[in-house]
């Protein structure tokens, strides 16, 4: 591990130990603050139980169906888009104020337009993460040096294999940010529609527990959320790095 | 050494024979319902000669860039047309047309052998035909020794020579050079020049070359085009006589200092020109 | 540009053609577009409405001096020292991804019902956003910057008062952008739960009366507010960015 990687670690498992000392020290008010050790050897139980497996299973379902569609839409748009540049000026506004949008407010609207089910849960992720796959598109478009598309000019290229082979690549670190917003952003729709009226998944579950006064199994449940962030965001990291290495300067 | 030929060597023919053409050719940008609007370039004739050296030279912003563009196919020509081999070039990059442009355009995502490989995977050459004209490529741009690199490893000279290298193996009869060696430093600029040169010989392609360099113009080419400030047209053509046989030693030839000073005596009024009545920036670039 | 305006306007007018389209296929699901409005007018001209509203704005105000305030506090710092910024940033990065919401119990539990919780909720939305964009906007200037300011021989806080702070700003109000919206989003998502007034709270309500008409009058609102200040700032940007070297 980096030096950087070991501190941060240290300083993580420094916050986490402070955490419990306050915990069991009594610093902090009984039940709501439950030490982590005993967090941990709740999710434990509950995984081994396979409780949350249901859920859990849904809820994971649910992101990558939000964000697989919202990947292949937002490149797609993106790649449309920029090709057609009258229209990718008048849609520059409402790219911008996109996320300015208070979202989670449109839930009740689609519930009632979509059913309820999975599919406004799915339609919230998308939403969510579409747009900023999109402008990761663009954005990275626009830094394609203008040299790359020429050459697939002389080559007699069309658009789409230009598009695909030549423009994907070229765009690909821009890309990746898009990714990593995309994939978290659906996490974000998908667990807060959940949480707001679903009647299940994860983000039901610890809405759930909080309802119960069942603080023990809500932070466990969280610590199953945050594991899964930190991991999908590591795995995407490591691959984002080993892509940007070859490209790196000498 | 010995390298296997790239293109097959130009068929013996007659002398001045005319491989390209540009006839009353104009461009101009912007203008929306024939009003406003940049005239960037000509009216501009000039003929290629089958196998020649010729290079363009001329101020900057004079659309020296826009007459590359025009030639290979890249834009059309406001007016005016381009014939290569016979057949008027229209808004498409015709068979047989290379192009190396100033910005480096090789991908950074490949291997340098998969780059100079790419267009021929593209245009569906089996295999074992493009092993054996990447490796002839390789070896003819001095990169054999990187054929695994990744671009960005590289420097900008090995850069350009991996954009040359990969305009070669697809045997254009047309080579067309944009400023290719504008980014790099004096002494790498005369190494290229040369390899530049022998790469000429060894395939018997006809080769135009851009360029604001007047050494760099007189030393490597048979024949230059010299252009006025915008919109430019060509002011005079030069025939420098070199032998065929030459390399950037010509610079010591006593002639050699009567064409660059032939040059600049028809440059220096057009690039003061150039500067003092600096046209609407990017236009010709754009 | 004309064309331009004329193009947007254009786009606008096929949003707003879209919807009254959904509101002709569901009637009963969505209002129509002139039906939403003259509810959000007749919203406006009530004199309950404005409680709602003040105590929405004081609970957004609050959240947004604390998430710049703490953003800039933690992100500044962290862009002057490298290897901080290597070990701050995947920390900063995994807290902006965590879906927020299920944190709301626990602020809850600190903080219990009321104003409190809607400003920690906010704050903790539009904190991490303001510090990101703040830490990369110091670590992205030319070190040329801060090697001048050494030939200047200023200190490190006039360095960073006089020349790193303000080459950064462009950077800086793009992440208070950022903030601002999601300030905003999570300010109306605790009164959403946890609250007996503010806008977030007469939506839930609307949502429990099946009052489609008060619903999307409140999200247009609160929409036409969030974009407003959003091409404010995104227009304030724009000109930081060109500004004349």
């Amino acid at each position: 591990m980096s030096r950087a990687g070991l501190v941060r670690t240290a300083i993580v498992v420094a916050a986490v130990a402070a955490l419990e000392l306050a915990a069991r020290g009594g610093l902090l008010r009984a039940g709501v603050a439950v030490p982590p050790s005993e967090v941990a050897a709740k999710l434990w139980s509950i995984l081994r139980a396979g409780d949350a497996n249901a859920d859990l299973a849904e809820t994971l379902g649910n992101v990558a169906l939000a964000c697989g569609l919202a990947l292949v839409a937002g490149f797609s748009l993106g790649a449309v888009v920029h090709g057609l540049p009258r229209l990718r000026r008048a849609l520059d506004p409402f790219l911008a104020s996109y996320y300015a949008l208070p979202f989670f407010a449109f839930y009740p609207v689609l519930i009632v337009v979509l059913g309820i089910g999975r599919l406004p849960i799915v339609a919230i992720g998308f939403m969510f993460a579409v747009v900023a796959m999109m402008v990761a598109t663009l954005n990275g478009f626009d830094r394609i040096p203008r040299a790359l598309p020429r050459t697939a000019r002389v080559w007699r290229m069309g658009p789409v294999r230009t598009a695909l082979k030549i423009k994907l690549p070229s765009a690909a670190p821009h890309l990746f940010t898009g990714i990593k917003l995309a994939v978290a952003y659906a996490f974000i729709g998908v667990i807060a529609a959940e949480f707001i009226m679903a009647t299940s998944g994860l983000g039901y579950a610890i809405a759930y527990a909080f309802n119960n006064y069942d603080n023990r199994t809500m932070y466990a449940l969280m610590l199953l959320l945050l594991g899964i962030v930190v991991v999908v965001n590591g795995v995407l990291h490591g691959a984002e790095q080993r892509l940007l290495a070859r490209r790196r300067a000498r | 050494m010995t390298v296997r030929p790239l293109t097959r060597p130009a068929a013996a023919t007659a002398p001045h024979e005319i491989h390209a053409r540009l006839a009353g050719v104009t461009r101009t940008y912007g203008a929306v319902g024939g009003r406003g609007g940049v005239h960037a370039l000509g009216p501009v004739d000039i003929a290629l000669r089958r196998g020649e050296f010729y290079s363009v030279i001329g101020p900057s912003g004079c659309g020296k860039s826009t007459l590359l563009d025009v030639l290979s196919g890249l834009s059309r020509p406001s007016a005016g047309t381009i014939v290569f081999e016979g057949r008027p070039v229209d808004g498409a990059v015709p068979d047989g047309v290379g192009v190396v442009f100033q910005e480096d355009a090789s991908f950074p995502w490949m291997t340098v052998r998969d780059n100079i490989g790419f267009g021929l995977r593209e245009n569906g050459v089996d295999a074992a035909e493009i092993g054996r004209r990447v490796d002839a490529a390789l070896a003819l741009m001095g990169l054999r020794d990187f054929a695994a690199a990744y671009p960005p490893q590289l420097s900008g000279g090995m850069r350009q020579r991996v954009c040359i290298a990969r305009t070669l193996v697809m045997q254009p009869r047309l080579i067309l050079l944009d400023e290719p060696f504008g980014a790099l430093d004096a002494q790498t600029r005369l190494i290229m020049g040369d390899e530049l040169l022998r790469v000429w010989r060894e395939t018997g392609a006809t080769v135009m070359l851009i360029t604001h360099a007047l050494d760099e113009a007189a030393m490597l080419s048979d024949r230059i085009g010299v252009m006025s400030a915008r919109p430019g047209r060509i002011l005079a053509e030069i025939e420098t006589g070199w032998p065929r046989e030459r390399d950037s030693r010509i610079a010591a030839d006593p002639g050699f200092g009567a064409v660059t000073s032939r040059l600049w005596g028809l440059l220096r009024e057009e690039s003061l020109r150039a500067i003092g009545a600096q046209a609407p920036a990017g236009a010709d670039r754009a | 540009m004309p064309t331009r305006l004329l193009d947007t306007l254009l786009v606008l007018a096929v949003g707003l053609l879209a919807w009254q389209g959904v509101h002709w296929l569901a009637p009963d699901a969505v209002t129509s577009p002139a039906g939403t409005v003259a509810r959000a007018a007749e919203m406006l001209a009530s004199p309950r409405f404005w409680p709602h509203a003040g105590e929405t704005a004081w609970a957004f105000a609050l959240s947004l001096v604390f998430a710049i305030g703490g953003g800039l506090a933690i992100g500044l710092p962290l862009g002057l020292h490298r290897f901080s910024a290597e070990v701050g940033e995947p920390i900063l990065v995994s807290l902006y991804s965590l879906p927020k919401i299920t944190l709301y119990p626990v602020i809850l539990l600190v903080f219990g019902l009321g104003l409190s919780a809607k400003v920690a909720f906010g704050t903790i939305h539009g904190l991490v956003p303001v510090a990101i964009f703040a830490m990369n906007g110091v670590l992205a200037l030319p070190p040329v910057y801060a090697r001048a300011a050494r030939a200047l021989r200023l200190s490190r806080w006039r360095t960073l008062a006089a020349v790193l702070a303000p080459a950064a700003v462009p950077e800086i109000v793009t992440g208070v952008r950022i903030g601002f919206s999601v300030t905003l989003l999570g300010v109306f998502i605790g009164e959403m739960f946890s609250s007996q007034r503010g806008l977030g709270f007469l939506l839930m309500n609307a949502i429990g009366l099946h009052d489609v008409p008060t619903m999307l009058a409140i999200i247009l609102m609160v929409g036409a507010f969030a974009v407003t200040a959003n091409a404010a700032l995104l227009a304030l940007e724009h000109r930081l960015h060109h500004r004349p070297a």
